[in-house]
């Protein structure tokens, strides 16, 4: 006998669930992975487990201190995964542990968890690392060699000493910097999976990277250059599009990609660091509450506001 | 009954973990243990004195002027306090800079000065004083005991080492305000847990 079930909206659940798109962002981010260790050796393997291992503990015992269960939903492990990928090659294992724990206990667990922080706990790890040990967080191993030689970035060679790295080497990667800001093609081909299975908006990487390109053509610099250099393709597709820091309207996603995008290039070119994409997403993360607040979209059925009314039309 | 107004100061309404005043200084000078310690020493005599001498003239200062009478009485202290420190420790003096004469603007003293010394008896303030002092005192020296220990990569307490150098690479950030910030924090978040955790039982 059929059963008549009556229950309250809604009816029909999409199959898409936190854990789905979690480990749909690690799929994605299994070419950046593989490019790191290929060009930077083991060593860049332990700097990730220790990373991802760190920060499930650290969740672990976060949510047990605050009297929570702990789901293993992966995204502690993704924060442990994108904070290991933004740190150098030859970081010592016991400092990327503290950088992992730093990330979750401070920027996710103290703001209540997963949902809740207003900044995006892998930079936080990074910045925290930085001020932490900047000489470390500086150090560049050259890609290839598996080796302690050190080398400057595309970035600082361009700001220290005006030398241009060919195109190539930035797509595809042979070039120093962070474990995984260094292959833009492999960040590209985990970004375009994550927007055709529409779990990301295409719009924060494109305004993001757009106005980079823009912004560096009108100053005169090179755009391309400006685009694959550095960690703007890591952190537009993976940290700018994180659903929790940033921007829930598809206006609003626009105004934080070119808002980090301006960010991005006054770094660059004003500021003291050669790279500003870390800074940049971290502190759209501060306007993302502004943001969504202002452009909120028309209810539907509800006329569209104007916005200059003058008092005398007021009433009808 | 008395005690109590001695106490309350150290754990009851600590100024800097419960009251959450008097902030300033504590960023700026617990860098190091020593400095801290000159600092909070700096503050007791500045509180004690200045909450006796308030609460023995509470009858006598105007209401609509009391604000910039107690400015007067503080900052007569203060003054003291530092052409002392100038004379007899000149090298403190010189590490603590610009902290010692803003002892004036500490919000400890004004506030209990304008809570407590103004309303209440000489005795009861000096009490006060005194307990507020010692909280002031053991937060300080305990955040500063973090934030030397985890910037210098050792435990020394006036060159006296007390646990050697335990890493070669201590973290930068501890020195700078962050650090101090996120000290503060983990230690208010600690004590804030357990008594959440005594109010439960």
């Amino acid at each position: 006998m059929p059963e008549l079930i009556v229950s309250p909206s809604p009816h029909i659940r999409s199959d898409v669930s936190i854990e789905k798109i979690m480990y749909s962002v690690i799929i994605a981010l299994i070419p950046t992975t593989a490019c790191g260790i290929y060009f930077f050796g083991v060593h860049v393997l332990y700097v990730i487990i220790t990373c991802i291992l760190s920060a499930l503990f650290t969740e672990y015992v976060a949510l047990r201190l605050m009297g929570r269960k702990f789901v293993m939903d992966g995204s502690a492990v993704i924060t442990g995964l994108l904070l290991a990928l933004c740190l150098p090659p030859g970081l010592p294992l016991w400092m990327a542990a503290i950088g992992a724990a730093f990330a979750i206990a401070f920027a996710k667990c103290a703001f209540g968890g997963l949902g809740h922080n207003i900044f995006n706990p892998a930079l936080i790890g990074r910045a925290f690392l930085t001020a932490s040990w900047p000489v470390a967080m500086t150090t560049w191993t050259k890609p290839l060699t598996y080796d302690a030689i050190t080398t400057a970035t595309p970035l600082g060679l361009w700001k220290m000493q005006n030398i241009a790295t060919p195109y190539i080497n930035l797509a595809l990667g042979n070039v120093s910097g962070c474990i995984g800001e260094t292959s833009a093609l492999a960040i590209l081909i985990g970004g375009v999976f994550l927007i055709a299975k529409r779990y990301i908006d295409w719009r924060t990487p494109v305004s993001y990277i757009g106005t980079v390109a823009v912004l560096a053509f009108a100053l005169g610099q090179d755009p391309l250059f400006h685009i694959l250099a550095g960690s703007l393709f890591l952190g537009a597709f993976f940290m700018a599009t994180d659903y929790v820091t940033t921007p829930i309207t598809r206006n609003g996603r626009i105004i934080f990609g070119v808002g980090a995008g301006v960010i991005v290039v006054v770094i660059r070119l004003i500021g003291g660091y050669p790279e500003g994409v870390c800074f940049s997403i971290l502190l759209m993360n501060a306007f993302t509450p502004l943001i969504d607040r202002h452009v909120r979209p028309r209810v539907y059925g509800v006329k569209r506001k104007r916005f200059f009314v003058s008092s005398a039309n007021e009433g009808d | 009954m008395k005690l109590d107004e001695l106490t309350k100061g150290v754990f009851k309404q600590n100024p800097i973990f419960y009251l959450v005043l008097g902030l300033c200084p504590t960023l700026a000078v617990s860098t190091r243990v020593d400095n801290a310690l000159g600092m909070s020493l700096g503050v007791f005599f500045v509180l004690v004195c200045s909450n006796v001498i308030i609460s023995l003239f509470k009858h006598r200062i105007p209401p609509q002027v009391r604000i910039p009478c107690f400015i007067v009485i503080i900052a007569s202290f203060v003054t003291i306090v530092d052409l002392f420190m100038h004379g007899y420790a000149p090298e403190l003096h010189e590490r603590l800079g610009i902290y010692l004469p803003l002892i004036v603007v500490n919000c400890i003293i004004l506030g209990r000065a304008e809570a407590f010394a103004s309303k209440k008896s000489v005795f009861d303030s000096f009490l006060d004083a005194v307990g507020m002092s010692i909280g002031f005192m053991l937060a300080i020296v305990g955040i500063a005991l973090c934030r030397e220990t985890l910037s210098s990569g050792k435990i020394a307490i006036f060159d006296y080492t007390i646990v050697p150098t335990f890493t070669q690479s201590p973290s930068v950030m501890m020195t700078l305000p962050p650090g101090a910030f996120l000290t503060i924090a983990v230690i208010m978040a600690m004590i804030k847990y357990k008594a959440i955790r005594k109010e439960g039982r």
